[in-house]
């Protein structure tokens, strides 16, 4: 594969160009996951659980089933059951025995918002009338929702069944600890032994939503046959066919999904709920069912990113080397096993080269709903505790917030924690120099401000992905690849393919493939869309290049090696044949279907070497110190972005992230009662930024090109979250003179902190 | 139930439908007329997605009932561009990349029109607090704000 990464003249890449979708999404003309009609379609209502924790002793559909215009009412029964998964536990996304019960729950309700039976009915009305007539007799049972409270000796048990894996309690009483993670190097000891000041800390943080607009939503159509079409919001299609077909026993052929444009998703949208349901009504009704969650449905029952709590400590010498630093942090599940462990070891400290270090993360089920992806899973929360120390030491030391990092920062030839090494030039030093020199950095600060600063440190993945690029016969392109679009990929993969082909970007059109007419692909997320799938559209693209130059060979007769492509147009090689007239992509297309067929090229492919990005953000708040409000009044956000294919997406990426970390130190978080039941399931007391919250978000892309991409792309999405709760609350601890230590910051926590002597 | 006869203006065509007494301006644009471009985020008033212009004033459609539609004039956001034109808000949102997934688009541009009606110069705050009822999870609403003063620079131009 030729090597660009040193490239600078691109014709695209790195141009804003109008994106493909754009005009259908300023229009209303965009079809999301709700905007399908379809003729004969019924609406699907599910009944949920009031009850944190509570056993089924019985559920009585009859009075339900009797109402008019209701055409099938199921419950767990009706979806089939899988074994119990045993210690050393399945990958979460091959665990159907829980995946099946979140879908809906079979011998135990485990949340508040937990679904229990569903009903189609001709309008939304009835099937709402309908479900309020299920009658279910529950036992109602104790509830747990702290961590550390679950991993107590009296702690309610979620699972009678579950043991916990990886340690040496297997032989012990069943436990909400499903299993724990660690990660090590060095000699811990010896390390602190170094330490001319140590700091420990506790760090809490609560459960915040991803927070897409557009609620869950999808529409199942199933035939006779045996065949199903489903139509949904989802960042992954692919994936969640082998979901649904796995939870349904289906053969995976029998289910064609396509992706509907997508209101969000944030990682949130990277796994399934009410999808096997409409199936099974559509399959019991023979009709098209449409099931669209509410937004307490989405707040009571889509998982949110965990809430933690975490121990940690760190030692420094006096010239502000970190000498050791050690982590515990005990992760929400929710429900069901599946906090992201392995994530959140490696986040704590991998951005530093730090001699010994030793984490450990445990996955800990609770009475809430179970947890899904949010845009970094596991790091947000570890970077708030570990940034919040370094701050602390720096201040300690009397050292420069920069000048810390720059001297414990890691480089190329480091390893993360988890062992790693970043092959190739990564550019955190470039990032906090740049940091450094900023005006931002050394601006004056008026009384009751402050200013924080914090990094983020991401590892990517690259995955499978698939791409098919097929020339039209007057010339043009169509471009599908396999990957939902929710912040403007098609226009980067368009970008890529132009940039290859060297050819006008509007003769390209882009489409987003069903499962049933692309090969396999991840979801979009962990920013691995314009890395992996962008690769294989660059593969696909040369691929027709490649078969464009035979054409020209074949009409010119000599060896195909002797056919150049540049800008656009097949060139003899030889000078000998300076008189042949070049031939451009309308003529090779026109020729190409008589002489050799026609003309398309594909790609299917397993992406690694995504590697790792890092972030820094500088943030200015100012305190009301009458009430505690915290206002963020100037933000910077510093990222190696590798190569930023569409700038303006890539801003927008680090843009929209910092806001979402505005909402997580400031404001979000779940409230429940002593029951066990969410308080503050809608947008109005979930109150997530609204744009007079915020000021403007200044962005500071440096493009280090990841040596492992053709065009040097990184991952953006998620560095800019992971730094941003971290950098507001180090903002508010150096406004206030305090330590800060549990998310979010309201106004009460803030207020308490400020008048305490 | 009780069907209720209404007539109202939509996007400046004279529209008649039936609706129930309980279904919402939102109800009767996606359900009954099938115009999807209007956004359900919430249904309770607090996304803003759903916004739309109610006899020149932004309004929740979620709020409203649709018998309230009867002699009124709604303007959506199939209605905004004329013809292969778009509305200079439209095109400012596509130049300054001021959506990512587009779900909050169509309110957002309904709000920011009706903000521009009343207050062709505003400030960047006015921009904010003129947006604040309407939630975008995607963009930090930077480039949104940017569009909208862009897009009121030139409406004022021309």
């Amino acid at each position: 594969m030729a090597d660009d990464r040193t490239k600078t003249n691109f014709r695209w890449v790195g141009k804003n160009t109008a994106r493909p979708d754009g005009v259908d999404k300023v229009t209303g003309r965009a079809r999301y996951g709700d905007d399908l009609l379809m003729a004969g379609m019924l609406h699907a209502e599910i009944l949920r659980s009031p009850h944190a924790h509570a056993n089924i002793l019985s559920i009585d559909v009859s009075k339900a089933a009797a109402l008019a215009g209701v055409k099938a009412v199921i419950t767990s029964s009706d979806i089939p059951d899988h074994p119990l998964s045993k210690p050393p536990y399945p990958p979460v996304i091959n665990d159907f025995h829980d995946i099946s019960r979140n879908v809906m729950a079979r011998e135990k309700v485990l949340y508040d918002g937990h679904a229990v039976a569903a009903v189609a009915a001709t309008s939304a009305a009835i099937a709402r009338q309908a479900v309020r007539l299920i009658a279910v007799e529950y036992e109602v049972l104790p509830h747990v929702l702290d961590p550390l409270d679950a991993c107590g000796p009296d702690a309610p048990l979620l699972h009678d069944d579950q043991y916990t894996a990886g340690s040496d309690r297997e032989h012990d009483a069943p436990s909400n600890l499903a299993r724990t993670h660690a990660g090590q190097r060095g000699d811990l000891e010896k390390g602190f032994d170094q330490a001319d000041i140590i700091i420990e800390r506790e760090f809490s943080s609560q459960p915040v939503h991803q927070g897409y607009i557009e609620p869950l939503a999808c529409i199942a159509t199933s035939s006779e046959d045996g065949n199903v079409e489903l139509w949904t919001s989802t960042q992954g299609h692919f994936i969640a066919r082998g979901l649904i077909a796995g939870v349904l026993k289906m053969e995976l052929s029998k289910l064609r999904v396509t992706a509907s444009e997508i209101g969000g998703g944030f990682g949130g949208k990277t796994t399934i709920y009410g999808e096997p349901v409409a199936i099974r009504l559509s399959q019991l009704t023979g009709r098209p069912v449409r099931m669209v969650m509410t937004r307490p449905e989405v707040f009571r029952a889509s998982g949110p990113a965990s809430g933690t709590r975490t121990r940690i400590k760190m030692g420094v010498r006096k010239d502000g080397t970190i000498t050791a630093a050690q982590a515990n942090s005990w992760i929400q599940a929710g429900a069901f096993k599946g906090a992201p462990l392995v994530r959140a070891t490696d986040s704590f400290f991998s951005a530093y080269t730090i001699a010994n270090v030793q984490v450990t993360t445990y996955d800990v089920c609770v009475n809430r709903p179970k947890v899904a992806a949010y845009r970094a899973p596991g790091a947000p929360m570890a970077a708030f505790a570990v940034e919040s120390v370094i701050n602390e030491l720096a201040v300690r030391l009397g050292m420069d917030g920069v000048d810390i990092r720059l001297k414990n920062a890691v480089s190329e030839g480091c390893e993360s924690l988890l062992g790693v090494k970043y092959n190739g030039p990564i550019g955190l030093i470039e990032v906090l120099q740049k940091v450094k020199s900023h005006e931002h950095y050394s601006a004056a600060l008026k009384p009751h401000q402050g200013r924080g600063i914090a990094l983020g440190y991401w590892m990517h993945g690259g995955g499978l992905s698939s791409a098919s690029v097929s020339v039209l016969d007057d010339g043009t392109i169509s471009l599908a690849t396999g990957s939902p679009d929710i912040g403007g990929s098609r226009s980067s993969m368009r970008v890529m393919a132009a940039e290859e082909l060297g050819i006008d970007i509007d003769l390209i059109n882009t489409v987003i493939a069903d499962t049933a007419s692309i090969a396999y692909s991840y979801q979009t997320a962990g920013s691995r869309t314009t890395y992996a799938t962008g690769m294989a559209v660059i593969n696909a693209t040369r691929m027709v290049i490649d078969k464009l130059r035979a054409v020209a060979a074949k009409k010119w007769q000599v060896p195909v090696d002797e056919v150049s492509w540049e800008a656009g147009l097949a060139r003899p090689v030889k000078s000998t044949a300076d008189d042949i007239k070049p031939l451009n992509l309308k003529e090779l297309a026109k020729m190409a279907p008589g002489m050799v067929g026609p003309i398309a090229g594909h790609s299917e492919i397993n992406a690694s070497g995504q590697g790792a990005a890092f972030s820094a953000q500088l943030v200015d708040v100012e305190i009301d110190p009458q009430t505690g409000f915290v206002a963020p009044i100037r933000y910077t956000a510093f990222q190696d972005v590798g190569r930023a294919i569409s700038p303006d997406y890539v801003e927008g990426q680090m843009q929209g992230a910092a806001v979402q970390g505005i909402g997580w130190a400031l404001n979000e978080e779940y409230i429940y009662n002593d029951k066990g039941q969410l308080q503050n399931a809608g947008f109005l007391d979930y109150r997530m930024p609204v744009a007079s919250d915020v000021p403007m978000i200044d962005t500071v892309m440096i493009e280090v090109p990841n040596p492992n991409h053709p065009y040097g792309v990184r991952g953006v999405g998620e560095p800019p979250l992971i730094s941003a709760p971290a950098a507001v609350a180090n903002a508010v601890e150096n406004a206030i003179g305090k330590t800060m230590s549990h998310l979010p910051l309201t106004p009460p926590k803030v207020l308490k902190a400020i008048e305490q002597v | 139930m009780t069907r209720h006869f209404v007539t109202a203006n939509i996007n400046g065509d004279d529209v008649e439908f039936t609706c129930r007494t309980e279904q919402t301006v939102l109800d009767v644009l996606r359900s009954e007329l099938r115009m999807t471009g209007t956004k359900n985020g919430c249904s309770t008033g607090d996304c803003g997605a759903c916004t739309v212009i109610f006899n020149g004033r932004a309004v929740n459609a979620c709020l409203v009932l649709g018998v309230e539609m009867n002699g009124a004039r709604i303007d959506t956001i199939e209605g905004m561009a004329k013809g292969e034109k778009l509305h200079p808000l439209q095109q400012k949102f596509l130049d300054h990349a001021a959506l990512q997934c587009g779900i909050c688009t169509p309110g957002i541009l309904n709000m920011a029109k009706v903000l521009l009606e009343n207050n062709p110069d505003p400030t960047e705050s006015e921009v904010r607090f003129g947006l604040a009822g309407n939630l975008c999870r995607c963009t930090g609403y930077d480039k949104i704000v940017r569009a909208v003063l862009d897009a009121a620079a030139e409406m004022r131009e021309n």
